[in-house]
């Protein structure tokens, strides 16, 4: 069964990248979203997490602050 | 026990990393973050090899040159102390504690806080101390950089692409940074710049949406929604309790990185070197991870 992933980030943001990078190296399909380039998103992204740091990551309704390894892999069943 | 430890996983800790593994020595990286003040760098133009790349496309870089050994490294972990006793060296973290016959310490620097109300509540919500993470999120909107060295420069320039007005607070009466970097920010016509002022609060409800300075010894309120903290630097040194420090904190090394306790080494930004730059902490890096081969093998495999 595949969940719903989205990824607030941006271009320049390291552990965006690293995140990113994280979700491919363990086959986990997401929706990048570069809020950088949509602002309407980064707005999104901000109400849901209440915050301004990505990346942010949404896994079915979980949202996750920052590249936290643990809480990504207990949300995803890793 | 390990061969070697190396505290920090920057250019320079990377760097030592690859040349210890490429000696053969048993070798553990811990590390809060892998790429360091590297990561998080705008544009690099000065890495030898490359005329052009981005800070977090070089830390990739280096991250995979490091991952092409088999190199055990523990990330999201961070040094407590470190203790030489007899012959070895003990590294104690928040999360465990590992022996080793040498330590290289390369945990860099970290953002200086400003130390006033309201900067704790705010971080992320509004304050940030990464420009380059965190500018493309304040699109149309007003922010302000507070410092006037090269980085306060830097994010300044990052932001009058984006935001719609940019303040700069010096605590200065003149910006410290580089002659091109100041005279890009005043042809651009987007930056208000506020000398001789510190900031004394940020202030806000759920995100920020001002800051108070005192400009001038008169206080003032400024209306913006982003506050970019680039007031310098100070070194990760504080759980090597007993190495020597210069007055800056940073530990203090001779030209082959070894510091004041023999098998413990020092490389990049957190040391007492004189120029902070991405080339030279990974040259550093190199220095003493063959200083600390050469330390081992003098003490581990004695002449017969």
């Amino acid at each position: 069964m595949d969940k719903k992933i989205l990824v607030y980030s941006t271009p320049t943001c390291p552990y965006c990248v690293r995140a990113k990078q994280f979700l491919k190296d363990n086959n986990v399909a997401f929706e990048d979203i570069d809020v950088s380039l949509n602002q309407a998103a980064g707005d999104e992204m901000v109400r849901k997490s209440g915050q301004m740091g990505v990346p942010v990551l949404d896994i079915e309704g979980e949202i996750i602050i920052g590249f936290d390894r643990e809480k990504i892999k207990t949300a995803l069943g890793l | 026990m390990h061969d070697l430890i190396i505290i920090g996983a920057g250019p320079a800790g990377i760097t030592a990393a690859v040349y210890a593994a490429r000696k053969n020595m048993n070798l553990l990286v811990i590390s809060k973050d892998v790429g360091g003040q590297a990561a998080i760098s705008g544009d690099v133009e000065n890495y030898t090899g490359y005329q052009f790349i981005t800070g977090p496309e070089l830390a990739l870089k280096f991250e995979e040159h490091m991952r092409g050994f088999d190199i055990a490294l523990k990330e999201n972990e961070e040094a407590v102390a470190v203790e030489k006793t007899g012959d070895k060296v003990t590294v104690k973290t928040n999360k465990a504690v590992y022996e080793a016959k040498s330590v290289i310490i390369a945990s860099g620097k970290r953002s200086r806080e400003l130390n006033v109300p309201g900067e704790k509540e705010f971080r992320n919500r509004g304050l940030t101390y990464c420009a380059t993470c965190d500018a493309p999120l304040f699109k149309g909107k007003e922010v302000a950089v507070i410092g006037g060295g090269n980085s306060a420069l830097d994010a300044g320039l990052q932001l009058i692409k984006i935001a719609s007005r940019v303040y700069m607070i010096n605590i200065g009466p003149d910006f410290t940074g580089d002659a091109v970097m100041r005279k890009k920010v005043g042809e651009s016509g987007m930056v208000t710049v506020f000398s001789d002022s510190k900031i004394t609060a940020i202030l806000g409800d759920k995100m920020v949406t001002g800051i108070r300075i005192n400009r001038q010894s008169k206080e003032q309120e400024l209306a913006v929604q982003g506050v970019f903290v680039e007031i310098g630097l100070i070194p990760n040194s504080e759980f090597a309790e007993d190495i020597e420090k210069n007055r800056y904190k940073e530990i203090k090394i001779n030209s082959s990185n070894e510091t004041n306790i023999p098998g413990i080494f020092a490389a990049g930004d957190v040391t007492d070197i004189p120029e902070k730059q991405i080339i030279i902490a990974a040259g550093e890096g190199a220095k003493a991870a063959l200083s600390a081969f050469g330390y081992m093998a003098r003490t581990s495999w004695p002449a017969k």
